[in-house]
């Protein structure tokens, strides 16, 4: 039991990670890793979104949206799947809102400390792309936790490491055209193939 | 936008203000279905669905959006229309719809399709965010296929399933390149296609933020 969670862990962090194996966050990952700081923010903000959205909506799936879901409620014949999708924004949108209201309260350092980045993460492709990973594979409850704190927190280690990838390259002579963007994303590409190297790994 | 004739809303997307190389919008899902040519161009079909529908029908009932919560009926109007597309891809491309898993589903959150109805259509009629719509999307589309077309035809020495370069493996002469089929590959194409595009169009070329000074020994 222990092993399976410890084994998906390591395989969502470093084998499948969200950022350097599939593409996921790209646009958030790309446009805010210019500083460790606010790079590692962000990180922490996906890993908490992604600990809770993930779990949420394999409770929904398993007892609303799959086939023959509602039959607790004597509907055994009602297969909601199609909503999906629309399902799993709207709770990730709204548990980063009610997660921006509550750090806002309780928790004003951490909360300024995020500030921006909160209401980027809706729309974030990681979160949703955590969820639908999730859906498609078929995790159990205890699983969905695993796997949301695995994929979060390796997502927030590929932004901190090319965020400090990037803190060191602005020194550095690179040919006009593939200034900023395009030497960005050849950095993310010898990441990602470092990154393969633990793609023997098993626990 | 500053120019506003419809051809140049058309066409300006396309290579001089290109959503992936410079505005850095929709890149998470463009760079995943890239492997094969045929999922990149159902990719690239999916999103000129959404984004022309997405763009049409948020830019009719643009003034009757309250803009606090202009979000969530963008995400509400896109995430119906995905799963429209996801619905008929499942219907009638079973095998391929398999293939880009949850790819269809992340069209959603790609950037591109919520930027351009937040930047054009909550400002312009229908006929021209359509126009829009279509240029984005087009320039999404050249990317994508661009990037797939390296991938496939290195990675498997295929296009469209069809031999290109004979294998080594059917007694071919080409050693096929399994990196071209990994993820890494896709960056590395990107960002030569991104220097490529800004070596033909150097103004687009951004400012490094350090100046390197030379040093020059023949002048002390």
């Amino acid at each position: 039991m222990m092993e399976t969670h410890l084994s998906l862990l390591i395989q969502s962090i470093f084998i499948e990670n969200l950022a350097l194996a599939f593409f996921l966050g790209m646009c958030t990952f790309l446009a805010i890793s210019k500083k460790i700081e606010t790079a590692l923010g962000l990180g922490i903000a996906v890993v908490v979104v992604q600990v809770i959205t993930v779990p949420v909506n394999n409770l929904l799936y398993v007892y609303v949206l799959k086939e023959g879901a509602l039959a607790w409620a004597g509907f055994p014949d009602v297969n909601l799947s199609f909503l999906g999708l629309i399902s799993y924004i709207g709770v990730i949108a709204a548990i980063v809102q009610i997660m921006e209201m509550i750090l806002d309260k309780y928790v004003p350092a951490l909360y300024n400390a995020l500030g921006i980045f909160l209401p980027l993460i809706t729309v974030n492709c990681a979160i949703l792309g955590g969820s639908l990973f999730m859906v498609e594979r078929d995790y159990s409850f205890a699983e969905s936790i695993t796997y949301g704190i695995g994929s979060g927190v390796g997502w927030a280690l590929a932004i901190t490491a090319l965020a400090g990838i990037r803190e060191k390259l602005k020194y550095s002579d690179v040919p006009a055209g593939l200034q900023g963007l395009g030497i960005t994303f050849i950095t993310v590409g010898l990441m990602s193939m470092a990154f393969m190297a633990f793609s023997g790994i098993q626990l | 936008m500053a120019s506003s004739g419809p051809k140049q809303v058309l066409y300006d997307p396309v290579f001089d203000n290109n959503p992936i190389t410079l505005q850095m919008l929709g890149i998470c899902s463009a760079l995943a279905v890239t492997t094969r040519m045929d999922t990149a161009l159902t990719m690239c079909v999916a999103v000129i669905a959404v984004l022309v529908l997405s763009n049409a029908s948020i830019s009719l009932i643009r003034n009757h959006i309250p803009t606090n919560v202009r979000i969530i009926i963008h995400m509400t109007i896109i995430a119906s229309l995905v799963i429209v597309v996801d619905e008929m891809l499942k219907a009638y491309a079973y095998d391929i719809s398999k293939r880009m898993s949850v790819f269809v589903g992340l069209i959603i959150t790609n950037c591109i399709v919520l930027g351009r109805a937040e930047a054009f259509a909550m400002k312009y009629g229908v006929g021209m965010s359509i126009l829009d719509a279509i240029g984005n999307a087009l320039g999404y589309s050249v990317i994508l296929i661009a990037v797939a077309f390296f991938r496939e035809l290195f990675g498997s020495g295929t296009i469209f399933g069809v031999t290109i370069l004979p294998l080594t493996t059917d007694g071919g002469w080409y050693n096929a390149n399994g990196l071209m089929l990994l993820a890494p590959s896709a960056f590395f194409i990107i960002g030569l296609l991104i220097w490529a595009l800004r070596a033909w169009k150097p103004e687009q070329v951004e400012k490094s933020e350090y100046k390197i000074q030379v040093h020059r020994m023949e002048a002390i």
